[in-house]
């Protein structure tokens, strides 16, 4: 029976990161996302006959910060190398790269995964200059080329083989992308192609030092992606050895639709870069001074961050894990708490409602209108009495859609609970005469009638009767 | 006297006195290019429309303003002109006209030259006689069968021929020099770094350096003074202050101590231009400075070291000429990579592709180590040779090239004589120092250089020399008969 769990998976991950720098890399054009094809260009991006590199040093501060905040080793002397390659999206036909004096050295990150915590090693953060990109036009007769992204500033981030599942690999990519965001280094947005993966895999038998040969899987495009591929590579790789067969080295594509991979090229048709040291640049000496500078300009990263939540507010482990892993959710939490000192409660709305929302409707938290404001003064209402639960639920999903103020909604929508004892009563009243049976039921010992006429008073009230005392006043009433 | 052998204070007081225009400097320019270019071949492109409107401009504006106001210049043709064709005299960039302009040019523009066109070349600089141009070769103006040297021939020619005031060049392995030393004119390469190589079209980024070609040191050192400085668009751009060039051109160099390096008057140096040389030391020697011999220990393996490393950064630097963006494509690819071979194939020139081999060769995986590496070891073992020299002397002197021109056609089947032809100006670019060619005679009707090289930054010290040399001497007031 063939199972991939008869060997063990090595996983190792190469994430390439747009850095989110006003302008590219080496020459002053700007790196925005969305403008029309070829806008954001200049003679030294397009690479025409002449130009020179020129370093952005915002590029190598970022770079710095997210190898840092990796736990790498920053170099002292550091360079810049060419990658030689002929392809269109290329336009000096050499890519600026950094070979063998990358930035960062010898890091690590710890993920979580099944409640247990494993260290996984990065062996190097290089900074490099993105590509342009290339659209091949249906029917194959023409290529289309952008040149806005080429020359953006990329970090290239390379693990070392100590992932050993592909949830391994998503949780260390969540990871990644969530200390990327808390560094402000870059948008991290697989989707627009800021965040990028390529993995290497390969299965040996369990107790084997020796790695198995690997294949390297690119064009996923997204967390979910990763998953999937590296999921099917496991059976595919299996199933060759299975059968006795060895399995190629070489460069495979992942297909989402068909959920398959398909080979791209072999380990033959790799190419020979030809790594030299760029003569248009000069080392980069990186002083104490410096790396202390760039240092100091690093937030409070996630794993400190769940950390102080469970300590200081006391919430379970999953949850903090669960809000710190977007910075944004977190800063959003942590806003709420200017309003509230219910930190249990503004974690439940979060875990509950907010996530839900966003998971139901595919929508990133930058994309809904509510704000930790909001949230916190909701809580607060809810506290007072001002509103009950139910109506909470209500003002939250409006929250949500307008970014309207709690107060404000309550007050237009005439939604404020009613805790006056008299107008309650008269509302049971009212529904105790008018539904009689009940009231027989409820006497004759029948104590679920009582669920009845208290949605009767409530629907009366349109929701806004404090539950609570419906329930006091209905027991004195049919008690009396 | 020719208007163009006038000195330039000179001319600058007859362009303020209203008793010479802008616009005559530049119809004097088209005149004799009209009358001599055919013989020649010194211009691929012609500037005549802007260049009459920009002279009548600086008419217009008055009195002389920049240190080259309304001078005639020539611009090698692998500095980007932005709008005036540039093509490195190559059939692949026969179309491309930039849409920037080098520093340098605008450089020129800020300080009043007129540019009257693009002079000819050895294809992307490659080569040392402008047989490798791909449109046409230049001649020698003073014996038209002979070549003018490389890759600046054009330069030099145009220069020599009085077509214009001055013009720049770029030196990689000699390129300013060796044509200067064969034209009988004074080219200067400046110290790796002080002229911006913002819009030279890379040959070998490492060694490239723009200059000056000029008929004497004085108007070297104004367009030197013009074009040298840090330029942010220049990673490699030495920041450093710039003395004053013109200022130091006092005639006296008394008690300076001069190095003749024995490896570049030993073998493989013509006997008349080793005589040529020591005759400009006695001159020299007359002036106050003294000199002896001096080993530069590894000069042998310059030119190959420096074969290893331009072309590894050629095949480089050479590689975005795809035939994709700009440039002429081959017409009718099969796919992408016969739409590369294509174009790649052909666009460039024999001696080109050879470099190109030769440099993928020497970068490719598993040979790395053993040619470029090794190189850049010995570069800095040559370095050190000038470095250990300059702690004793002031000035290394010897001849720009081991003879004078060579007949057209003599020697382009046979790279390697001709690559040996660079042998005493390759090492002093690997070094990176700044040197100078200035006529020092003639063997058999043609002209002698002597190659004066200095500390790096210190071109005060070789133009100085220089001229002090040039006060004492005629031979740069020679003028060739067309």
């Amino acid at each position: 029976m063939t199972h991939y769990q008869s060997y063990e998976t090595v996983i190792g991950l190469e994430v390439h990161v747009e850095l989110h720098t006003a302008s590219k890399i080496f020459c002053g054009c700007s790196t925005s996302f969305g403008a029309p094809p070829n806008t954001h260009t200049c003679p030294i991006c397009l690479g025409h006959p002449g130009v020179l590199p020129v370093l952005n040093r915002q590029a190598v501060d970022y770079a710095m910060k997210a190898a840092m905040a990796l736990n790498c080793t920053i170099a002292d002397v550091s360079k810049f190398d060419r990658k030689n390659y002929f392809y269109p999206d290329s336009p000096k036909a050499y890519q600026i790269s950094q070979f063998d004096q990358p930035i960062g050295e010898n890091g690590w990150i710890d993920i979580e995964v099944d409640g247990k915590t494993k260290r996984i090693g990065i062996t190097r953060l290089h900074l490099e200059e993105d590509a342009g990109k290339l659209t091949h036009v249906e029917g194959g007769y023409a290529s289309l080329v952008d040149f806005n992204r080429v020359g953006t500033p990329l970090v290239e981030i390379v693990s070392e083989p100590d992932l050993r599942t592909p949830e391994e690999a998503k949780a260390y990519l969540e990871k990644l992308r969530a200390i990327m965001q808390y560094c402000d280094v870059s948008d991290v947005k697989m989707e627009e192609g800021s965040l990028r993966c390529d993995a290497n895999i390969s299965l040996r038998p369990w107790g084997q030092e020796k790695f198995g040969i690997r294949a390297e899987l690119k064009n996923m495009n997204s967390f979910r992606g990763v998953q999937r591929g590296l999921e099917y590579e496991q059976l595919r790789q299996a199933d060759i050895l299975d059968a006795g067969g060895t399995v190629v080295q070489e460069t495979r594509r992942w297909d989402d639709s068909q959920g398959k991979t398909f080979s791209m090229r072999g380990k033959e048709e790799s190419h020979d870069y030809r790594y030299f040291p760029d003569p248009d640049l000069v080392r980069l000496h990186i002083d104490s001074e410096w790396k202390e500078r760039v240092r100091a300009s690093i937030p409070e990263l996630p794993d400190a961050r769940q950390a102080r939540y469970t300590a200081e507010y006391g919430l379970p482990a999953y949850d903090a894990g669960v809000i710190t892993a977007s910075k944004k959710l977190a800063d959003f939490f942590e806003e709420s708490l200017s309003y509230t000192k219910d930190a249990k409660a503004v974690s439940n709305w979060i875990m509950g409602d907010l996530l839900g929302y966003l998971n139901q409707t595919g929508k990133e938290i930058e994309a809904v209108r509510i704000t930790g404001q909001g949230l916190g003064e909701m809580i607060g209402l809810l506290e007072k009495g001002t509103i009950s639960g139910k109506i909470a639920k209500t003002v939250f999903k409006e929250m949500l859609e307008s970014g309207k103020r709690p107060q404000q909604i309550v007050e237009e929508q005439g939604l404020v609970q009613i805790s006056d004892e008299g107008a309650i009563k008269a509302i049971v009243e009212k529904i105790v005469a008018a539904n009689p049976q009940s009231v027989e039921d409820y006497r004759a010992g029948k104590e679920k009638a009582i669920g009845f006429l208290v949605g009767q008073v409530m629907k009366e009230s349109r929701g806004k009767a404090n539950p609570g005392l419906v329930n006091k006043l209905l027991v004195d009433v049919l008690n009396a | 006297m020719a208007l163009f052998d006038q000195r330039l204070q000179d001319l600058h007081n007859e362009l303020a006195a209203g008793k010479l225009s802008a616009a005559e400097l530049t119809e004097a320019a088209y005149a004799r290019i009209a009358e001599t270019d055919e013989r020649i071949g010194a211009f691929l492109t012609l500037n005549e429309e802007a260049a009459r409107v920009r002279a009548a401009e600086l008419d217009q504006a008055g009195a002389a303003k920049g240190l080259l106001h309304a001078l005639p210049a020539g611009i090698k043709d692998n500095i980007v002109t932005k709008g005036l064709r540039t093509t490195c005299a190559s059939q692949f960039l026969s179309n491309y006209d930039p849409i920037y302009d080098a520093t340098v040019s605008g450089k020129l523009q800020d300080a009043g030259a007129v540019t009257i066109g693009k002079l000819n070349m050895d294809e992307f600089a490659m080569g040392g006689s402008n047989e490798n141009s791909s449109f046409r070769p230049v001649r020698n103006p003073w014996n038209t069968d002979y070549v003018p040297g490389g890759s600046s021939g054009g330069s030099a020619a145009a220069v020599a021929a009085g077509q214009v005031y001055f013009a720049l060049g770029s030196d990689t392995g000699g390129s300013i020099r060796q044509p200067a030393s064969y034209c009988g004119v004074v080219g200067l390469k400046p110290t790796y770094g002080l002229v911006s190589r913002f819009g030279l079209v890379a040959f070998a980024s490492s060694l490239d350096a723009i200059g000056p070609i000029t008929k004497n040191v004085e108007d070297a050192a104004y367009v030197l003074q013009t074009i040298a400085g840090h330029d942010r668009m220049d990673s490699t751009s030495a920041d450093v202050s710039i003395p004053d060039y013109v200022g130091s051109l006092s005639g006296d160099i008394k008690g300076m101590r001069i190095g003749v390096p024995k490896e570049y008057m030993g073998e493989g140096i013509d006997p008349k231009v080793k005589e040529a040389v020591l005759a400009a030391l006695r001159v020299l020697e007359d002036l106050g400075a003294t000199w002896e011999e001096v080993s530069l220990p590894h000069t042998e393996y310059a030119v190959a070291t420096y074969y290893l490393l331009a072309s590894s950064e050629a095949s480089s630097n050479l590689a975005r000429f795809d035939g994709v963006r700009y440039g002429v494509r081959a017409d009718d690819p099969d796919n992408l990579i016969d739409l590369y071979r294509k174009s790649r194939s052909q666009g460039f020139g024999q001696e080109v592709k050879r470099r190109i081999m030769l440099g993928t060769y020497a970068l490719s995986s598993g040979y790395y180590d053993a040619y470029y590496l090794k190189a850049q070891k010995v570069r800095t073992l040559i370095k050190r040779d000038f470095d250990q020299a300059f702690e004793k002397y002031d000035l290394l002197v010897g001849p720009t090239a081991p003879t004078t021109a060579f007949r057209i056609g003599e020697q382009i089947g046979d790279p390697l004589t001709m690559y040996l032809n660079d042998i005493v100006t390759i090492p002093v670019s690997l070094a990176g120092v700044p040197a100078i060619s200035v006529p020092c005679g003639f063997a058999d009707g043609l002209p002698v250089g002597l190659q004066l090289i200095g500390k790096p930054f210190d071109e005060s010290t070789v133009l100085r020399a220089a001229h002090a040399y040039e006060q004492h001497t005629d031979h740069h007031k020679a003028r060739p008969q067309l």
